[in-house]
């Protein structure tokens, strides 16, 4: 029973460890971020690795997500005899929530997961601590692009993946179950608000690709220095990113949309 | 090892990829392009009852859409819902006496509020007719009180259709004399 | 033993006392690195030799006793101050620890590109001559990845001494090489250490190299100094310690055996079951 007690401690005191570490990390990377301004290519280099390389898997999940929404809602609306509002169905899922979320559980997997092992291996070969005795600050030199360049990518990718499955949603909607063109845009546009919808949207990309970097970035940095240890952060990452984006979106469509 | 420029150019499409996208939701998927919400007049009409009219629910005149509502407020005095809406600077020929309703678009759809003209619009319309037969340039017909303004309050106006009590009225016409407990509930 | 030396040690460590999760590291260590020697710090595995290295280069804090670079305090330098004085020491990390997302060409120019403000010509010029130093000037395309595991030290060498530092620290270099790139790199930091006026420090376990360039070595055992001296004063010290490491005895101050209870109590408790659940 005391053993119980003393381990969920230690436990919580871990927790609680990691948290002010992340935190920590988080202030040094947002006041080292001046640094980057005359140095922009840096930021390029890991948008084209974080942003440009997710594009595909983001463009093919994109489309087939759309697909299904079209298939999916056309089915459930024509019962309805009010298939005419797939294109509201579709276009509001994605640009609330499938865009957002999906986009930022994709890129914990495919960017984020990367981001880990690429830092947490710098530091097992020891590329960081050489960096410090170059004299180079690694939160500067390599953690606080790739944070930018995943706050920079989210919102894009998202905003992709969302225009991408509207597509995919008009091609089977209009294109295979012959739903009318023009009732399927018209609807779409009357409903989906540009503030309250993809506003809101943009918004949530912003906070998911805050967090998905900021942890990616933390779980490298903080990861054991052994093949093991970076196997098990990059694994971290990829967990913590998904609960955090999932919780986070309840809390954020709590706030935007729970009037 | 990709040399810097090709990745730069593949971040600028990456880039451009996400912009684009992000104007094709502004413009094609929502309605940035129908109308500026901010450039407008406010108007107000006061309805018996205004239940399912939310904020932002389109006002429409001969079912197109020509504002928005921004406000719904409870005016304890008249113990009225207070609908306060905003319409396109366009269409600032209104007549001033207009009517108000909320209809539903459809059978389940959204409530939105209609705006039918009244008598002005004719006066106004013979006035040009008249200037036109008369050879004159048409005078503009916004003069005194006969359009609405920024400000204007609707008089005529029909609160939203609750179906409970529709029913319940529908039910006591039916049962009348059979009976009145039945038709109560 | 380097008393008529009456210039001022590069750097000076008095008192260092270190612990790492409650385990003493260092325990009231005393250390002289002299200007434009070779000074060898050995001893046997896990007496924190690396760590010594990284207390002199101010990435760990000591708990007691002070490390001065210069007369100046190391262990409370201010992080932006500890940046400069880094920029006057050279670090060759055990596996060379090059960035692998560039190549031996933009690794060795790296450090003038963060901290100088030299055309590219320059750097240029200067980047070649480093590699040239250390026989690589024809392997400057080449990524990290396609380097033996001997060329990426002597890359990251390189790059340790783009910068023109007073002194390089030398983390374990002969550890997994083969007869000629150990040759290599024993001829390389003599020679580097000659020709460009530095001061070396070495941390190694490899007797005979760490002995054939060395001007100075001190032998840590237990957290202390335990031998100290030139080789051939060390070989011919009756230091049991000295003697052991030396000659690689299995058994001597250094025991074979970890600290355990009674081989034949042991033995006799039995009780795999227990074993196990513990």
């Amino acid at each position: 029973m005391l053993d119980l007690l003393q381990n969920l401690g230690r436990r919580g005191l871990g927790v609680f460890e990691r948290l002010g570490r992340a935190s920590l990390l988080l202030v040094q990377i947002l006041s080292g971020l001046h640094t980057l301004l005359p140095r922009p290519r840096l930021v390029i280099q890991q948008v084209f690795s974080v942003g440009v390389l997710s594009l595909v898997i983001i463009v093919v999940s994109g489309t087939f997500v759309g697909m299904v929404l079209g298939l999916q809602g056309y089915n459930t609306l024509v019962d309805f005899g009010a298939e005419e509002s797939l294109g509201v169905v579709v276009a509001l899922s994605l640009v609330r929530e499938l865009g957002p979320v999906v986009t930022a559980l994709l890129f914990a997997g495919r960017a984020g997961s990367a981001l880990t092992a690429e830092i947490g291996l710098m530091k097992a070969t020891e590329q960081l601590s050489a960096l410090e005795m170059m004299a180079v600050d690694p939160v500067r030199r390599v953690l606080a692009p790739r944070f930018i360049a995943g706050f920079i990518s989210m919102p894009l990718l998202a905003a992709i993946f969302s225009a991408v499955g509207v597509l995919g949603g008009y091609f089977v909607g209009v294109g295979l179950l012959g739903v009318d063109e023009g009732a399927y845009w018209s609807q779409m546009q009357d409903k989906v608000d540009l503030y309250d919808d993809v506003y809101n949207g943009v918004i949530k990309s912003l906070a998911f690709g805050w967090v998905a970097t900021w942890i990616a970035v933390f779980e490298g940095h903080d990861a054991v220095p052994t093949s093991e240890g970076v196997s098990r952060a990059t694994t971290r990452t990829v967990v913590y990113t998904s609960l955090a984006v999932l919780g986070l979106d309840f809390v954020l469509t709590a706030l935007m949309f729970g009037d | 090892m990709m040399s810097t420029r090709t990745t730069e150019i593949w971040v600028g499409v990456f880039v451009a990829a996400g912009l684009a996208a992000l104007f094709m939701l502004a413009m094609k998927v929502s309605n940035l392009s129908a109308l500026n919400e901010e450039d407008g007049f406010t108007i107000e009409a006061r309805f018996e009852d205004a239940s399912g009219l939310k904020v932002r629910s389109p006002v429409t005149m001969a079912g197109v859409r020509i504002g928005r509502v921004v406000a719904i407020e409870f005016d304890k005095q008249s113990l009225q819902a207070v609908v306060r809406m905003r319409i396109d600077r366009r269409y600032d020929t209104l007549p001033a006496d207009s009517s108000a309703s909320i209809y539903t678009a459809g059978l389940l759809g959204e409530k939105y509020v209609g705006l039918e003209p009244g008598a002005g619009a004719d006066e106004c319309e013979e006035a040009a007719l008249e200037a036109e037969l008369e050879g004159r340039a048409p005078e503009p017909c916004e003069g005194g009180t006969r359009v609405l303004r920024d400000g204007s309050r609707i008089k005529i106006t029909q609160g939203s259709l609750v179906l409970e009590k529709l029913i319940a009225r529908f039910v006591s016409q039916f049962l009348e004399g059979g009976g009145k407990k039945e038709a109560a509930q | 033993m380097q008393q008529q030396d009456n210039d001022e040690p590069l750097v000076t460590i008095r008192d260092l006392t270190f612990r790492r999760d409650g385990r003493v590291i260092f325990d009231g260590v005393d250390l002289d690195i002299r200007r434009g020697r070779v000074t060898a710090i050995m001893g046997p595995s896990g007496t924190g030799k690396t760590t010594l290295l990284r207390l002199v280069g101010g990435q760990l804090r000591p708990e007691r006793g002070s490390i001065r670079f210069e007369g100046e305090e190391i262990t409370r330098a201010g992080r932006g101050r500890l940046y400069e004085l880094r920029k006057r020491m050279g670090m060759l990390f055990q596996n060379g620890a090059l960035l692998t997302d560039m190549n031996v060409y933009d690794n060795v120019a790296f450090p003038l590109r963060e901290h100088t403000d030299l055309p590219e010509a320059m750097i240029r010029d200067l980047v070649l001559m480093k590699l040239e130093a250390v026989g690589l000037r024809g392997a400057r395309r080449l990524m990290p990845s396609q380097l033996s595991g001997g060329m990426a030290r002597r890359v990251a060498l390189a790059r340790a001494i783009a910068l023109d530092p007073d002194m390089i620290l030398y983390d374990e270099p002969f550890t997994g090489q083969d007869p000629i790139s150990m040759g290599v790199l024993v001829r390389l930091i003599r020679t580097l250490n000659e020709s460009l006026g530095l001061t070396s420090v070495l941390v190694s376990h490899d007797i005979a190299e760490a002995a054939s360039i060395s001007d100075y070595i001190y032998l840590l055992a237990g957290g202390r100094v335990v031998a100290q001296g030139t080789a051939d004063e060390l070989y011919e010290s009756d230091s049991q310690w000295a003697q052991q490491f030396l000659k690689g005895l299995p058994d001597g101050p250094v025991p074979f055996h970890y600290p355990a209870p009674d081989y034949a109590g042991d033995l006799l408790a039995g009780g795999e079951g227990r074993e196990a659940a513990a």
